[in-house]
Order: C-alpha cells, then structure tokens, then sequence
C-alpha cells in the first residue's frame, strides 16, 4: 500500500493516503463489498453447476438446472451457454458446430460484448480466487518482482492457442486450460489439476505478481479484446482525483488507471479491466465508479462545463 | 521507458529472443497436447462418439452427457490421468451402458461430438466384446452363459453355440460374440462373475483386424461378380463333416429342463 509519509507525493495525496490508513473498521470492511460480491457469484455459479452434477437439482419440473460446465452448458433446458473461444478453437481444428453450439457461443459472446470488461475473469473464473488470493499475500508479504513480463503477452498466447488448434487439430487451449481444469475436477471429481493451480499460485506469489491472470491467460486475452467496448465501466471524475495512486496499488491490471489516459478519457478505457471494482471501494476521494457507458460521456460532460 | 534510441543491435536481439522464447513455448504446448491428445487406446466412449481424431477435436469437456446418464456410467477424464484429459469415458466393469433407447446423453451433447445421426441405441459401437477363452466358464464346461443371458441383444450380439461330446452326458455350451451386432456397452462384461471378467470390451482397433482387398470370398454372396472373378455356377452343397446323432448326448437341461 502505499505510504502516505511519501513527501514525493503532492499534499493533497498523502492527505487521501491518510484517510485510507484512518478508515474505521466498519469502512474497512465496507471496501471489501466487490471482492465478497465477486467470491459470492464466483462460489454461486459453481454451487449451481455442482448442485445440479451431484444432487440432482432440477427446476423447473425435471429439467436439469444448470447441467455441464463453463465450457458449455445449459441453464434450466432452456439457455444454451458455450465458451466462444473453445468453440473458435474447435471451429479453427476444421469441425463444424451444431446449431446449439452455436447459439450458445453467440449468447455468451454477446452477454460479455455488452457487459464489458474483463467481468468473466473477476465474477465468473474459478481460477481468479486463486490468483486473487496469491496476489493479496504477495503484496502482504511485500515480495519484490523477479523481472518484468510485458501485459501483451496473453495476446500472444491467445494467437498461438488459435494457430495451434488449426495445426494439432484439437483445441489447444482446452487441453491445457487450468480454468478448465479446475471448474471441471470441482464439479465432476478430483484429478490432478490442482496441481496444475498449485504451480499458478506459486508462481503468481512469488515469481511475477498477477502472472496468469495478467500476462499470460489467453481467455482473459480474447476477454479483454471482447470488452474493449463494452457499457459498464468504471468513471473517473477528475476533479476529485488527488493523484495519490491507491487505486492503482491495489488494481490487478494496474496499466489501465494511468491517469494521464483517465483524464483524457474520463474512464477506465482498456478492456483489460476486469471490472473486479477494487478500486471503486477504495479511493478515498470516492473518484472512481461504476457507470454506464453512455452515462458516463454525460456526466463528464456537465463536469467539464 | 528510458528515452534512448534502440540500436539495431539490441532491436536484433530482442527480435531473437522473443522468437526464441516463442518457440520454446510453442513446442511445450506442442508436446503436451500430443502427449494428452494421442488416440487413446483403451478409453470406451459414450454412445455415438465420433472416430477418435474427431472426437478428441470437438469434444468441448463440458461434461453434460456424464450430467445426463441416469445411470452414472460416464465419467470425466481427470488431469494427469491415463486417459484424455475432461473428456467423457466409461468403464463397463464398473458400470456398463445400459443402453437407454432415448440415448440421453447424445441428446445432451451440444457439439455433436456424440453424433445426432445415432438414431438407435443398438446401432451403437462404443466397443467390442472378446471373450478369453481360457478363462471363461463356458468354454472350461461349466454352464454359465451370464454374458449370453444379460446381453441386452441376446441371440444377437452373443449367441450360444452347442458343442455336444461323446463322452459326457454334459455339452459345452459356447458364447460367441457377433460384432454386427455388439454394442459394446458392457453389461456382459459387468455380469460377468470371474475374478477377473473372462469377457470384456476393447475398443475396435485393438480387436479387429481387416482381411483386405486382394481376398475374394468365393462362398459370400457379399463377394463382387466381376470379370476375373467368376464363382461356381452352383456351389456344391455343404457337406457335414460330423454326422450329429438325432439325439444329442450333450442335453440342454439348462434351457429346455431335463427330458
Ligand atoms: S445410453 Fe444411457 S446408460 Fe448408456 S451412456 Fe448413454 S445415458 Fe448412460
Ligand atoms: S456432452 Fe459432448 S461435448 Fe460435452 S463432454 Fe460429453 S461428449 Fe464431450
Ligand atoms: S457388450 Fe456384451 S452385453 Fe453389450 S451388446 Fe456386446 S455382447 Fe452384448
């Protein structure tokens, strides 16, 4: 965190700092409101697909309520649901989709289209308790960086996931996936997948900080490209912003709260947000929020007047 | 960044080790998609399942034909296991397929990596059964026939085959299996009550072998008349090589009681 003694800091910056270090208990608490909405869908969606796997859960009548996994699935008989970059990569292995597929990848594609953002990564993926996890006691135990990985390197990955599909002829990416894995050995039986998640957390604590989930996962890649127009993001008010740069300490992704491109902007442009609302919760300024698209292009407006 | 200009040196170099790092990347991948993806020799799949190579590319691992089994009988592969991994497979001395004949976990599967075109159950191949000579009951003499009697396609996919003896009042009673119509789906398998089932389910390509093109079977109506290949006008008829006695010694008391 950072500190708010740092006299490089502007006056009204370390003030900010200082209100942070002062919050109460209960608005301590009160800025966790995203991670334990985040973890309650994120545990939720797997307790449905669970539930549904091993108990039977069934609604309406006898349909199954959430049958599979998130590489595809069917929610109450009715909504198809498939992952649109495994369908991509078995679309790119030369296998035509039935129409189901299909469909389902369309409805997934356009819900995160519209969404924006990263949301499947920080809402959905099972994957993000764990780096999420590895990130927070990595900046407690204040473990210094090995070396620096550019952020574009999950586009790189998602490149080669796509030509290797068309190459090997199996979806590459789904043969290796760890959130594959992990979704899958929760919901139908243990395997040695979390061996697969234990060498993530390792690896995220204590060699690059957000090592998976930032740089290299190409589903958070193929997200982030998906995102980039999406309606919900975070505003940023400028003239509220006192620059102490907490938002950005605590942002998984911090490269998309540069504050010269916030105040050009007035948000949080780069889909490699995963609107996880982190920020949100804690700047003390109250500068950062979520909003929608278009309101936001309203809002700044007035302010500028 | 620091604002100095890259020298063309370094611009080579970069290039070579971000393509050096690629490529290590790249042949890693590689290696383990091989090493899961291979044609797995012993896995059984469900119902309908495409060719192997067509399988293991569309198949989506989403698991919802394991959802829709009533029986429990499929499973996913778990990672680092012997099969591929997430994908459905069965082992039928577990629990066989007990060939539902509204196929739910087809009809469950969203990317026709279990193929719609299996409109009947009995039409599918998921493997085939061989039985071990040596150890099954049957062919030791004993009257067992429990693979012959649960065979959901009885008569069919496993029939009976009467060997009379000279010397005993008891016949052996042999179970053959028929791969025109072997499902694969294992009951026969489960039923089975050796230690270790005497009958089990391969897949195909482990079992079968292909007699080949050059081979005419001049006594198969199946066989091709073409202008180098003419059968006999009429074939001569079949001559018994062992006159069987109008009263069997071997008596199925079994089947038809004691007479
Ligand atoms: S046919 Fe029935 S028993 Fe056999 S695998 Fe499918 S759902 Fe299970
Ligand atoms: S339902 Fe189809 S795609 Fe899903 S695991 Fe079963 S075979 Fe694979
Ligand atoms: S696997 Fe066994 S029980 Fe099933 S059809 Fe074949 S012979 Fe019959």
């Amino acid at each position: 965190m950072s500190d708010p003694t740092d006299t490089r800091l502007r006056a009204d910056a370390q003030a900010s700092l200082r209100k942070i270090h002062e919050r109460s208990l209960g608005a301590r608490m009160w800025s966790w409101r995203y991670v334990v909405l985040r973890r309650i869908a994120q545990v939720t969606i797997l307790l449905l697909f669970f539930g549904t796997a091993h108990w039977g859960w069934q609604f309406p009548g006898d349909t199954p309520l959430l049958t599979g996994n998130l590489s595809s699935s069917e929610f109450m008989g009715l909504l198809p649901m498939t992952d649109p970059l495994a369908a991509l990569q078995i679309f790119l292995t030369g296998h035509l989709l039935t129409r189901e597929a299909l469909i389902g990848a369309a409805v997934v594609f356009i819900f995160y289209l519209l969404l924006g953002g990263r949301v499947f990564c920080a809402w959905v993926c099972p994957v993000n308790m764990v780096t999420d996890l590895a990130g927070w006691l990595r900046t407690r135990l204040d473990i210094k960086p090995l070396f620096h990985v550019p952020r574009n390197v999950r586009y790189y990955v998602l490149a080669a996931a796509l030509i290797l599909s068309a190459i090997t002829g199996v979806a590459a990416f789904e043969w290796v996936s760890p959130v594959g894995m992990m979704h899958r050995e929760i919901i139908f039986g243990l395997g040695f997948g979390f061996l697969a998640l234990l060498a993530i957390f390792l690896f995220d604590l204590l060699i690059l900080k957000n090592g998976w989930c930032g740089h290299l996962c190409p589903l958070g890649g193929f997200w982030s490209l998906v995102g980039r127009g999406g309606q919900v993001r975070v505003r940023f008010d400028r003239d509220t912003c006192t620059h102490c740069g907490a938002c950005g300490a605590v942002c998984p992704e911090p490269q998309v709260l540069n504050l010269k491109k916030l105040e050009e902007r007035g948000l949080v442009y780069s889909g490699e947000c995963s609107n996880c609302g982190r920020c949100t919760a804690l700047c003390p300024e109250n500068s950062l929020n979520f909003d929608l698209r278009a309101l936001i292009r309203k809002h700044n407006a007035q302010a500028r007047d | 960044m620091t604002g100095k200009t890259t020298t063309r040196r370094e611009f080579l170099l970069k290039a070579a080790q971000g393509t050096a790092m690629a490529a290590t990347g790249g042949l890693l991948w590689v290696y383990l998609l091989r090493q899961e993806a291979r044609a797995h020799p012993y896995a059984l799949r469900p119902p309908g399942a495409l060719v192997e190579k067509d399988f293991n590319a569309t198949c989506i691992k989403c698991g919802q034909c394991v959802n829709a089994c009533p029986y429990d009988t499929l499973k996913l592969a778990g990672a680092g296991g012997s099969l591929p991994i997430g994908m459905p497979y069965f082992i039928p001395r577990d629990i066989p397929c007990y060939l539902c004949p509204d196929i739910p976990c087809m009809r469950a599967c969203p990317t026709g990596a279990l193929s719609p075109d299996l409109k009947d159950i009995n039409d599918s191949r998921m493997g085939l059964a061989v039985i071990d000579l040596e150890n099954c009951l049957s062919w030791k003499g004993l009257r067992c026939e429990i693979c012959h009697r649960e065979c959901p396609l009885k008569g069919k996919a496993i029939s009976l085959e009467l060997h009379p003896r000279a010397q005993s009042k008891h016949a052996m009673f042999y179970p053959i299996v028929n791969s025109d119509f072997c499902t694969g789906c294992g009951i026969c398998e489960k039923a089975c009550p050796t230690a270790e089932a005497a009958i089990r389910i391969l897949p195909h390509g482990m079992v079968q072998g292909r007699i080949g093109e050059h081979y005419r079977l001049g006594w198969t109506f199946d066989t091709e008349i073409s202008q180098d290949f003419k059968p006999a006008e009429t074939a001569p008829p079949a001559v018994q090589e062992t006159t069987v006695p109008d009263k069997a010694p071997g008596v199925d008391y079994l089947n038809e009681g004691e007479p």
